[in-house]
This record gives C-alpha cells, sequence and structure tokens, in this order.
C-alpha cells in the first residue's frame, strides 16, 4: 500500500531544484517511477512529497557531435535512446543494451536518469556507461558539478547525489578510433534484471593492434557496478588472444563481490563474470578491429 | 488531498478527483469501472495491465494517475467498434491464443502499439513487442501467429 504523499509538478529545472532545497530529506523525485514505485508499494520508500519532474522537457534530448560526443538528457527514455538513429555512431552498444533493458512498456515510460539513480547494482545502463567513459553532470541551486559514472553509486541504492541535487546530463566521450565495445547480461527471463551484466571496451593502437586502453565493467556482481581494473590490467599494452582474455575473466570473477539471492549463489555468479567477460571481451576485440 | 485528474479514455474525457498515490490501473478499473484490464503482478513484471497512453504500451500499475494528466489512454474496451471486434481479437480467437485469458487485455494492447508504430513487423520485433506480457498457458507461438496473420492482412479492418 502506497503512503500518502503530496505530489509536486515543476515545470523547469530551476523550480525542480527550488523543491528539492526546500523539501530536502522529506521528498523523492520521481521520473518514470518504474523502480521507485516498486519500493513505494512495498512501504520501503515513503516520502512526504513526491517531485515528479518527467513533464521537464528541457531535460530530455539526444544530442550527438564529433568533438563533444554523446550528450543525453537525464529525462530521456530507454525507447529513446534505443530508437535513435545517432546511436548509430559508434554507440550501437547503448541501443542493444537498451534493447534488453526490461520490457517494451517499461523502456517507453523508464528514463535513463531515473535508473542510475536508483542505483540498483543490477541495472543495464551502469555497466555500459562506465565502459563508455562517461561523465554524469549533476546540478542544484548551488550550480553544477559532473563525476565520472564509475563514482556515481557509492552502496546498494544509494548514489553521490546531495540533497537538493539532481542529475541533469549522461556525459559520452566521442568513440576513440579502433574501438569496440559490447554488453550482455546473464538472465533467466528475457525481462528481467541482470543476474550478472558485463561491459567491455576495447581500442587498439592504429596499426599494429596492440590494445591501448580497455575498460571492464561489472554488473550486478558487487553493491554497486565496477570496474574490474585487474582484469583490464592483463589485457592492457598486449596483443589480445583468446587465452588472455580468459584470464582476464578468471581476474575479474576474483574482483567481483557478488551476493547469493533466489536466482544466483555468490559462487554461480563469479562463474558467469569469468565466463562473460571473456565472451564479451572477444565481441568488444572483433568491433575494435572493424572500427 | 485528492486532486484533479483529467484524462481521455477510449476517446472520452473524464475529470475526476483522485489522490496522488492513485496509480493509473486503479483509476481504470476501480474508479472507471474498466475491468477488462488486468491487475495481475502488480509489480510490472507481468504485463497483464497494459494500456497504451499517448499512443505508447505501458504497464498501467506502474504509472501514477496523475503522471498520466491530460493524457490519452486506450484499453481492451476500446478496440472493438460495437460489435465489430478489432482484427487483433479476431485473429486471438482464430489461432487459439488465448486460454485462461487473464493475459489477453494486456498481450492486445501490446500487439496494438506494435502494430500502430510498425506496420510490418518483423518476427524478432514481434517478440520485443510482447516480450513483456507474461502468459501461462499458450507458451507464445499461437499469439505470435494470431499478430503474424494480422500483419500479413489475413484480418482487414471493416471501415
Amino acid at each position: 500500500m502506497i503512503r500518502d504523499f503530496e505530489y509536486l509538478t515543476p515545470k523547469t529545472l530551476k523550480e525542480a531544484l527550488t523543491l528539492l532545497d526546500k523539501y530536502r530529506d522529506n521528498c523523492k523525485v520521481i521520473a518514470g517511477g518504474q523502480s521507485l514505485l516498486i519500493l513505494m508499494r512495498q512501504g520501503l520508500v515513503t516520502p512526504e512529497y513526491l517531485i515528479d519532474i518527467k513533464g521537464i522537457s528541457e531535460l530530455n534530448y539526444i544530442r550527438s557531435d564529433a568533438k563533444e560526443g554523446l550528450r543525453i538528457g537525464a529525462l530521456t527514455t530507454h525507447r529513446a535512446i534505443k530508437k535513435s538513429p545517432v546511436m548509430r555512431n559508434g554507440f550501437t552498444v547503448l541501443a542493444e543494451m537498451e534493447r534488453r533493458l526490461a520490457s517494451i512498456q517499461t523502456r517507453n515510460w523508464g528514463t535513463i536518469g531515473g535508473n542510475i539513480c536508483h542505483g540498483d547494482p543490477a541495472g543495464d545502463p551502469a555497466p555500459v556507461l562506465i565502459a563508455l567513459n562517461t561523465t554524469l553532470k549533476m546540478a542544484s541551486l548551488k550550480g553544477e558539478r559532473t563525476m565520472a559514472a564509475e563514482d556515481f553509486s557509492l552502496d546498494y541504492f544509494e548514489t553521490a547525489l546531495e540533497p537538493g541535487e539532481l542529475l541533469t546530463e549522461i556525459q559520452v566521450p566521442p568513440v576513440l578510433p579502433h574501438t569496440g565495445t559490447a554488453y550482455t547480461k546473464f538472465n533467466v527471463i528475457e525481462s528481467d534484471l541482470a543476474t550478472v551484466g558485463v561491459a567491455v571496451s576495447i581500442t587498439l593502437g592504429s596499426s599494429n593492434g596492440i590494445c591501448d586502453d580497455v575498460r571492464i565493467a561489472l554488473g550486478a556482481s558487487a553493491p554497486t557496478a565496477i570496474r574490474a581494473k585487474g582484469a583490464e590490467e592483463v589485457l592492457r599494452g598486449k596483443k589480445i588472444t583468446d587465452n588472455l582474455l580468459k584470464e582476464a575473466g578468471q581476474i575479474a570473477s576474483t574482483e567481483a563481490e557478488p551476493i547469493s539471492d533466489i536466482y544466483a549463489s555468490e559462487e554461480y555468479r563469479r562463474e558467469l563474470v569469468k565466463v562473460l567477460v571473456a565472451r564479451v571481451g572477444k565481441e568488444a576485440l572483433a568491433r575494435a578491429k572493424q572500427a | 488531498m485528492k486532486q484533479e485528474l483529467r484524462l481521455t479514455v477510449n476517446g472520452q474525457p473524464y475529470e475526476l478527483y483522485i489522490k496522488p498515490k492513485t496509480l493509473l490501473v486503479e483509476v481504470l478499473r476501480d474508479h472507471l469501472g474498466l475491468t477488462g484490464t488486468k491487475r495481475g503482478c502488480n509489480s510490472s513484471a507481468c504485463g497483464a495491465c497494459t494500456v497504451i497512453l499517448n499512443d505508447m504500451a505501458v504497464k498501467s500499475c506502474s504509472i501514477l494517475a496523475p503522471q498520466a494528466n491530460g493524457g490519452e489512454v486506450l484499453t481492451v474496451e476500446g478496440l472493438a467498434k460495437g460489435a465489430e471486434l478489432h482484427p487483433l481479437q479476431k485473429a486471438f480467437l482464430d489461432h487459439g491464443a488465448l486460454q485462461c485469458g487473464f493475459c489477453t487485455s494486456g498481450m492486445l494492447m501490446s500487439a496494438k502499439a506494435l502494430l500502430d508504430e510498425t506496420s510490418d513487423p518483423t518476427k524478432e520485433q514481434i517478440k520485443e513487442g510482447i516480450d513483456g506480457n507474461i502468459c501461462r498457458c499458450t507458451g507464445y507461438n499461437s499469439i505470435t501467429r494470431a499478430i503474424t496473420a494480422v500483419v500479413k492482412g489475413e484480418y482487414k479492418e471493416e471501415k
């Protein structure tokens, strides 16, 4: 049973920030509410004031240019990202991730910013955004600040957002030449959250095929989406082979801190990390060679 | 405190007063008596509550009614024209695409949203269109066959 609340609908970012600043700990922000309403129904979240920001059109956009990269307004729906032709300019992995995020109904109403701010370690966007070296922009009445996507989640369902602060923009840098990024998740029902999700981005040297840079991000494998930096070190500066990818998977499985729940045991999740890092790494490598 | 909600449902405008915590499915079923929309899992998993809001399939158990304020909703009651069933409804009947029927209204609305958006969907697009709707009876094949039959033009809408 959802507890009663007062419902507020700011029409601009400024109005929203003013309300957030006024109500602080007594309020909760709702965008699409596809995750939040489940928690409210369970009585786990009981705000006195619910600030509905979904109608703030200035935070709903997808822009892209060669210099700045990709800019996604926090209130852009998953479906809009999935369908955007802009994603073909090196960001197909984002569209692929969105295709597998929940179901079409949820994608139609839910927003990427809402997903990130919910802070569920099993969310699909975070590992992909981390692999893409994304920066998040936040705003409050005091001004704006930015932060690397990998630093944004602090713990289960906890983010770096301060009271009075709102996530406003997702900034994905331009994709470097010879870079390939891939994501997959393991789940039993197609529209479920990830049991484990893995995103890998690989950048090769222009002529020698050596791995110049690599970012490996794990979802549903720790209290937040994390980078598997040890696994990255296995690949960086080397010519990537199947055996090296297997080794990276092995290392990543020791870096993960998964839990046991009804979907999978800790041991099973580590095994998934091991297998998926090698598998997704192979796909990212193939894409990097073609890019 | 109750607040005003304006909603057009199946072409009919409504003005009601609701608590802001009211879900869209509750407005449709409990306030407007449109019980064709089913409340299944009540947690966004099953899709039985799917309706079309502003041309998009959504799960009405997971949208606060005030978020739909000013919007246009189509429910399963809005599919048929009088006694004439919608092509999807006819195809579902002919292909045995329902048994217990609990998922059917949601399934129909997902299929409708898909066909409104893509008149000639691929098999993959049909699967994507209904992958948020759980059916525990048919195993989905008869449902995709029914949708495919409509796509192929076997069930023309009577004008």
